[in-house]
């Protein structure tokens, strides 16, 4: 019987069963919550957004990406400043896909062309979130503005008009909509990224992964592939940075931060690098466990964060991820062992897809 | 900080019960016969020097009010959030505290910025708002009242006396956000009335910790004294490094946050005899509200706790503010408190007489001018009852009630 | 003239704390090929060290220059048994732990001092040249730096830890085979340069306040001084606290100390692209 599930789970019935769930939540839940509750779920959706993007970035890519929050920021600032010149949200929320893609297209073409691997990836890349950070967070004076916003240094931009239906500025979003587009979009993310890793581009993104020379040999150019994936992830993070900002009417440099980046890279490595599901429940769960931690005053929040983090690399490598499929390799194993007897013949775990 | 092991096995108790219930229904609903007080701080993270005396002086005030009998016959329960030093938190709170834990009040924020996340969010879901910081001044919002000093009260009769002490050139250093940037605005407008000359502005990032070559610089620009309107951790760094560099006594300074952190327990009396400073409260100023309130206070919370100022003095008038309020109303509805506080509702406190002023939801209060000697603030002199003229110049609730937003005031 | 003289000891300055920072990075990123992300908190944790020594009665030098590195040392000694061990040869999950202890740390640290700012005085008066002052304390920092590169230098070119920590990292299967005893090097190297990492600190308490979060503010400048300088571990960093700490002067006279860094950054990141594999690949290839 659990051998049957798993071998569900492991096909496209598997994908199926997921793609259900997930607009079961979507239609679900705004008619199960309160209000208050639904705005707390769409802030954790954003972040899985977010995590979803490293995820694919460091996780399939093998891009060492310690700067995503440069992505989310430019996402989230693109919007705050384009929509509050411009009122209505159409063209908004697409330059805060645009302009994180582009600003990726440029730096990793900067970086990959220079044949700059692994490690130097992410000093660079680090090093970028410490600039953005730096300069936003010294625009306070007046005299730094785009057309009618004001970027606010440190402050940063409260009063950022919310999204709205389509070129219709008076329709803005109430928090059900804001909802339905924000769960919507984490699962036409995520199962575009599901879909596009079954595409040749995506194998090849894995494949430099695994051996960027043996892939050079074959005749594909690695660094474009690299680029690319780069890209994508940063046109994802901007979207969830546009989500972010909608979400609070506000955006502050804090979303440069360094501990920005650090939140990112702990919820895809709590969750699991190297699968698209793990990070999206990493960053589910640590938001959550962040929002409960700032209710009591014993334990200190960024303690038990690093306490977590460092469990998850020396302990659990792999994250949650790594320990569901080994309990349904363990639970396959079993399983197979039972329908062995009967039918005489060993199952085949371990293939995912 | 220290835990005790009774508040770490009651909180590890809380964390286990929360963590428990099926997320994201995080806290139990309190009991209906309280009335509910949120106060949203950063209790850790790089604002939780601010944060932490806040909670204790809101307590303390919440605290007095319970043992007189409550209001309205029940007693007040303080809902605590840690916006833990992050936006974005304040933004979760600020919903959660209006529509699950659907508390009376707010009280909190302590960056302008933090203020400008919660204030939308209140307005959104109306929520009553008190804003217990000074700050730059302008906020105009029938939603909120702000129960601290602004520039106009306190920064015009700091410059007058440092010109005066010091000299006509001063030099500013300012923290780089609006506070910083508008209060360095009114530092050069007062130097200029006052016959004198800004002959420099800095500005700081909150984490900024190495003024070497600002103090190379100020040496350069030759001014009879520094203004520092410097907030954040390294801002001690600034007084040790003026003083190592031999500058102290030659050079005079003038502060509009000095002390509120604690900085002159750190640093040594030769490092910051002589700075001049101007609050609302300082432990120092002499009446019966205030020999009271620091007895009872130290009491409570040890005779050792780091010397008050206005900051955490606001969220104890706040709190008292609001109080007086919900007693005139008679009901915690929030039109009615802030209509009850609209009438002129003046209290006594520790600093002073603090009077609301209808029009512009600030405060009327007594602000004192001191000097730091021997490790402590000298009153030097007291201006009772001065009104937040900078807010008066651009806010009027009661032509404009439906005003929601900031003033930059044109300096 | 005296205004040059103020500005050259500004200059030397700059270019002694980004060196006395970033040292006890370097020595652990060039012989063990690990990056970590918690030096800023082992420079914190030496700052600590020095203040509560001082409170606690010892000479302020003493405390700055002796009880910072040895206490921080001891700590990097204990750390790298506990947890850096398991991680040899896995460059990201070194950086991944290593940033989940230093996050581990600053809580650690709130918890038990609270979040407040402490220091000591800078022990030393000010120095006059002509009309201006600095402080004497500078020069003695500036002076310092000079004196700790010498002494690393010693350690490595001289004594026979110095040969087994160079063998150890030109290739450590062959030093292994020599009969060197690998894993004691590294373990003393780890604690080496959380040694200097602590003096950094302790020598540092006295001109900025210390507070738990303060690390955040050094790691970033040493983390890219280290990989702009590459894999010679003295060469490298002090060439590269030179360029970057010239170019974070030069801003931060021109316009102000924001600007100062974020040049300091973008001259870094050019750097890097450049020379993927810092200064040291391309200039003074074989120095120590």
């Amino acid at each position: 019987m659990i051998a049957q599930v798993s071998a569900l789970l492991r096909g496209h019935a598997g994908t199926t069963a997921l793609a259900l769930v997930g607009l079961g939540l979507l239609f679900g839940l705004p008619l199960g919550l309160e209000t208050y509750v639904l705005l707390q779920v769409t802030v954790y959706v954003t972040f899985a957004i977010l995590a979803l993007s490293l995820g694919f970035v460091l996780g399939f890519g093998g891009i060492l990406c310690l700067g995503q929050s440069v992505f989310f920021g430019l996402g989230a600032y693109t919007y705050g400043i384009a929509v509050t010149d411009m009122g209505d949200s159409t063209i908004p929320v697409l330059l805060s896909v645009a302009v994180p893609s582009l600003f990726a297209a440029a730096l990793g073409y900067f970086i990959f062309w220079g044949r700059i691997s692994d490690v130097y990836v992410g000093v660079i890349t680090l090093t970028v979130s410490l600039i953005f950070f730096s300069v936003v967070n010294s625009t306070a004076g007046p005299q730094y503005h785009i057309g009618a916003a004001a970027i606010g240094g440190y402050n940063g931009m409260p009063n950022i008009p919310g999204i709205n239906l389509p070129f219709e500025p008076d329709d803005t979003l109430d928090p059900n909509g804001v909802f339905y587009l924000t769960m919507g979009s984490l699962l036409v993310c995520y199962f575009g990224l599901r879909w596009l890793l079954t595409t040749t581009f995506g194998r090849v993104v894995v494949a430099v992964r695994e051996n960027e020379r043996r892939v050079e040999l074959l005749g594909y150019d690695a660094r474009r592939y690299k680029l690319l994936a780069l890209t994508l992830g940063a046109a994802i993070a901007g979207l969830a940075g546009c989500l972010f900002a909608n979400w609070g009417s506000f955006v502050g440099p804090s979303v440069f931060s360094v501990v920005q980046s650090a939140q990112i890279l702990i919820w895809v490595t709590v969750g699991g690098a190297g699968t698209l599901l793990g990070p999206v429940i990493g960053s589910i769960l640590i938001s959550w466990l962040t929002a409960v931690l700032g209710t009591q005053q014993t334990l200190n929040a960024s303690l038990v964060l690093g306490f977590i983090l460092l469990v998850f690399v020396l302990v659990v490598p792999g994250g949650i991820a790594a320990v569901a499929r080994r309990a349904r390799t363990a639970a396959a194993r079993l399983g197979a062992f039972g329908a062995a007897r009967r039918i005489g013949r060993e199952a085949h775990p371990g293939a995912r897809p | 900080m220290t835990i005790d092991r009774r508040t770490f096995l009651k909180t590890a108790a809380g964390i286990g019960a929360a963590a428990a219930l099926p997320m994201p229904f995080v806290r139990t609903a309190g009991a209906a016969d309280t009335i509910k007080l949120a106060a949203l701080y950063d209790l850790s993270g790089g604002l939780e020097v601010s944060g932490k005396p806040m909670l204790d002086t809101l307590n303390y005030a919440v605290g007095e009010i319970n043992a007189a009998g409550g209001l309205l016959g029940k007693q007040v329960e303080v809902v605590t959030y840690d916006t833990q030093s992050a936006m974005q938190m304040y933004g979760q709170y600020a919903q959660q505290a209006a529509l699950k834990d659907r508390v009376a009040v707010v009280h909190g924020g302590i960056t302008s910025a933090s203020r400008e996340v919660i204030r939308p969010v209140l307005d959104k879901y109306k929520t009553l708002y008190f804003y217990d910081t000074p700050y730059e001044g302008g906020v105009c919002d029938r939603n909120i009242f702000c129960p601290s000093t602004t520039p106009g009260q306190t920064v015009d009769k700091l410059v007058a006396y440092a010109l005066k002490k010091f000299g006509k050139k001063v030099y500013t250093l300012a923290a780089n956000y609006n506070y910083g940037q508008i209060t360095a605005d009114w530092v050069k407008k007062y130097a200029k009335d006052g016959g004198g000359e800004v002959v420099g502005t800095e500005f700081f990032p909150l984490d900024a910790a190495d003024f070497s070559a600002t103090i190379s610089k100020i040496q350069a620009a030759k001014p009879d004294w520094v203004m520092a309107v410097l907030v954040g951790g390294g801002t001690i760094s600034f007084y040790r490094q003026f003083a190592a560099a031999g500058l102290g006594g030659k050079i005079g300074v003038a502060s509009t946050t000095f002390g509120g952190n604690g900085e002159q327990l750190v640093l040594s009396p030769k490092e910051t005899d002589g700075i001049a400073v101007c609050y609302n409260y300082m432990e120092t100023i002499q009446n019966p509200e205030n020999a009271k309130f620091l007895d009872g206070f130290h009491k409570k919370f040890g005779a050792k706790y780091t010397p008050l100022y206005e900051l955490p003095m606001s969220s104890y008038q706040g709190v008292h503010l609001w109080a007086a309020g919900v007693r005139k109303a008679g009901s915690t509805d929030r039109m009615a408190v802030i209509k009850a506080l609209e009438t002129g509702i003046a209290i006594d406190m520790p600093s002073g007489k603090v009077t609301v002023d209808p029009t512009t939801h600030h405060c009327i209060l007594n602000v004192y001018l001191a000097e730091f000697h021997d490790g402590g603030p000298k009153v030097v002199q007291d201006f009772p009852q001065q009104k937040p003229t900078d807010t008066e110049a651009v806010c009027n609730l009661k032509d404009h009630p439906n005003d929601r937003k900031q003033y930059v005031i044109k300096v | 003239m005296a205004w040059a003289g103020i500005i050259s000891i500004d200059f030397l300055y700059a270019v002694a704390s980004l060196i006395l920072v970033s040292l006890g990075l370097a020595v652990i990123f060039g012989m063990m090929r690990i990056i970590n992300l918690a030096h800023g908190e082992f420079l914190v944790l030496g700052s600590y060290a020095a203040i509560l020594s001082s409170h606690a009665g010892v000479n302020i030098w003493v405390a700055c220059l002796i009880v910072a590195p040895l206490a921080v040392g001891m700590i990097g000694f204990v750390i790298e048994r506990l947890l850096i061990r398991h991680l040899y040869g896995r460059l990201v999950d070194t950086m991944l732990a290593t940033w989940g202890l230093s996050l581990f740390v600053v809580g650690l640290l709130t918890t038990v001092f609270g979040n407040d700012t402490q220091g000591v005085s800078a022990p030393l008066g000010p120095i006059h040249i002509g009309d201006y002052q600095a402080s004497g304390y500078s020069l003695f920092v500036i002076g310092l730096a000079l004196v700790v590169l010498a002494a690393v230098y010693g350690v490595l070119r001289f004594t026979r830890f110095g040969l087994f920590a160079r063998g150890t990292m030109q290739n450590a299967d062959m030093a292994a085979a020599l009969g060197v005893h690998v894993s004691a090097v590294y373990s003393t190297t780890f604690a080496l340069g959380a040694g200097l990492a602590g003096l950094a600190g302790g020598v540092l308490a006295p001109v900025t306040g210390v507070f738990p979060s303060i690390g955040g503010a050094y790691i970033g400048k040493a983390f890219i001084t280290v990989l702009s300088g590459g894999s010679a571990i003295l060469a490298g960093t002090s060439s590269a606290s030179v360029l970057l700490g010239a170019v974070d002067q030069i801003g931060t006279f021109a316009t102000n100390a924001v600007f100062g860094q974020v040049g300091l950054l973008v001259a870094a990141v050019v750097l890097i692209r450049f020379m993927p594999q810092g200064i040291t690949s391309r200039f003074f290839r074989r120095s120590l």
